[in-house]
């Protein structure tokens, strides 16, 4: 895709079987072209390597990249993290719950524990800095965008948008539903790796009353909140 | 002590700009960066500078900057009628200015956008490895009336020895845009593929440093969407609607429509010098 990235493209869908792979080879090939490299950017079903036009040609990225691939170790075996993440879906934040629950017709507290229940796929982060695009929400809670968008939809907003759910990681427009709020910050910019979660990695919901998301908010803002996270698979 | 210079009035669209913010597009952040990077680059090069240090960008029409110490400039890219405490001045060209001198900007007479290095360029904040304004990502995304920008201390053993460099017309005037094919080329017709490289696209009024839309319908293809992949300054999209969008500089790091062409780097240069109501074609490289 032009003259400086080459788009390395898996078969059109959303699979867990192509994250691993994207994933798996994403860290196989940054090594191996480390001092050509400048971003190896994954999605649902690409990767789009970043490289320095002025150490190596295109051409030869290209053969390098095909070599590499081939080489690719199916047994490499690659752990990734579970984060927790807290989330309030208590009225103030829940602002579109009422609405899901009354037309899905499923109790309020029957679609948090849903949202909850489910271990989320990180494919890649895109839109916003910091926005994780999210695989696995469970088909019963699935709910279309709404038909006119939001003005301004608070950082940390936590929604669904038909098969997709995700968090707002700063103020934006949006025409998700709102179902909860997320204390902590899904983008630092003042941290080196401004993300803590990588393509690959898996997310949780847990669900805080007001009283633990004003306490762990303020950690936040002092810094000295640590995102609950376990080794996963 | 560090120097300073004091915007008076800010302009349409005035930003700081370097070679843009490399290595982070996996977290979602955008490349950002100098729209027109040849008219940047040229900036620097003429004041002896490291070709990828910070400039201020500067849209159609030009903001006053009062100097409050002395220091070297050049004013490259569009020609805005820049003058220096009234008098005008050449572009390309490097003039020392003194505390108390006024730079101001008159008349677009071509282009669209014109970059104001300074000796040792601009020394604001730097987030994520580049001074590129962004929203979220630094403080400021826009240069505002009042606001104090610290700039490089000026070295008096500094000669300017560079002469008056001419810059290609074709940098400005031509309307022939260079593209590669797109990832997603292949799902246009004949057809299609026959009016893309024959006809004349205007540019819309919404054109900015996201991306700029093109006025006239294209086609309304069946596939219209992709799942959601990289996109990069340069993508043209097609639209559900059958409309073209060509991203820029400031652009998402992924979307959701077919990116039926790639614009090459000077191609995206050139484009950054055009504005609404331009006319531009495509042909294959």
């Amino acid at each position: 895709m032009g003259s400086i990235s080459v788009l390395i493209e898996w078969p059109q869908k959303i699979d867990n079987l192509i994250l691993k792979d994207i994933t798996l080879f994403k860290s196989v090939l940054q090594p191996e072209i480390k001092e050509v490299l400048l971003d190896a950017v994954p999605a649902y079903n690409s990767l789009t390597v970043f490289f320095d036009t002025s150490k190596i040609k295109y051409t030869a990225i290209v053969k390098n990249i095909k070599e590499i691939y081939k080489l690719n170790n199916q047994k490499l075996k690659i752990t990734s993290k579970l984060w927790k993440i807290p989330v309030c879906y208590e009225d103030k934040f829940g602002i579109d719950l009422d609405e899901i629950a009354k037309v899905k017709k499923i109790a309020k507290q029957k679609i948090i524990q849903i949202h909850c229940n489910t271990i989320y796929d990180v494919y890649f982060i895109g839109f916003l800095p910091g926005f994780l695009y999210l695989g696995g929400l469970s088909d019963k809670i699935h709910f279309k965008r709404k038909s006119k968008p939001r003005n301004k939809i608070i950082k940390g907003s936590v929604g669904i948008a038909g098969n997709q759910t995700g968090i707002y990681p700063r103020e934006s427009p949006g025409g998700w539903n709102i179902i909860g709020n997320s204390p902590i910050n899904f983008f630092d910019i003042n941290i080196e790796t401004p993300c803590f979660a990588n393509s690959g990695d898996k997310i949780q919901f847990i669900s805080i009353n007001k009283k633990e998301y004003t306490e762990i908010k303020k950690q936040v803002n002092e810094g000295i909140y640590l995102i609950k996270s376990e080794t996963y698979g | 002590m560090d120097n300073y210079i004091l915007i008076l009035f800010a302009g349409l669209q005035t930003t700081i700009q370097d070679l843009g913010r490399k290595g982070f597009r996996s977290y979602g952040v955008s490349i950002s960066g100098a729209m027109d990077k040849f008219s940047l680059i040229l900036a620097n090069k003429l004041l002896n500078n490291e070709e990828g240090l910070p400039a201020m960008e500067i849209t159609i029409s030009g903001p006053k900057i009062l100097f409050e110490n002395n220091t070297s400039i050049v004013v490259t890219g569009a020609n805005i009628s820049p003058k220096i405490n009234d008098k005008p001045i050449e572009l390309n060209l490097v003039y020392k200015v003194e505390a108390t001198d006024v730079l101001s900007f008159g008349k677009l007479i071509f282009g669209s956008r014109a970059y104001l290095g300074v000796k040792g360029g601009f020394k604001t904040e730097k987030k994520l490895n580049s001074y590129s304004y962004f929203n979220g990502i630094t403080s400021k995304n826009i240069v505002e009336k009042g606001d104090r920008l610290r700039i490089a201390n000026y070295n008096s053993e500094f000669k300017i020895t560079s002469s008056k460099v001419k810059v290609k017309e074709s940098h400005f005037k031509e309307n022939r845009l260079e593209v590669t094919k797109g990832p997603e080329f292949y799902r246009l017709s004949k057809k299609h593929r026959e009016i893309l490289f024959s006809k004349k696209f205007e540019i819309d009024n919404l054109n900015n440093r996201m991306g700029y839309q093109l006025k006239n319908k294209f086609f309304i293809i069946e596939k219209n969407e992709i799942i959601t992949s990289a996109v990069i300054p340069g993508t043209v999209q097609l639209t559900p609607s059958g409309k073209l969008i060509i991203l820029m500089r400031d652009c998402p790091t992924t979307g959701g429509y077919p990116r039926i062409l790639q614009l090459t780097d000077i191609a995206i240069n050139q484009l950054a010098q055009k504005k609404t109501g331009n006319k531009i074609e495509f042909y294959l490289k």
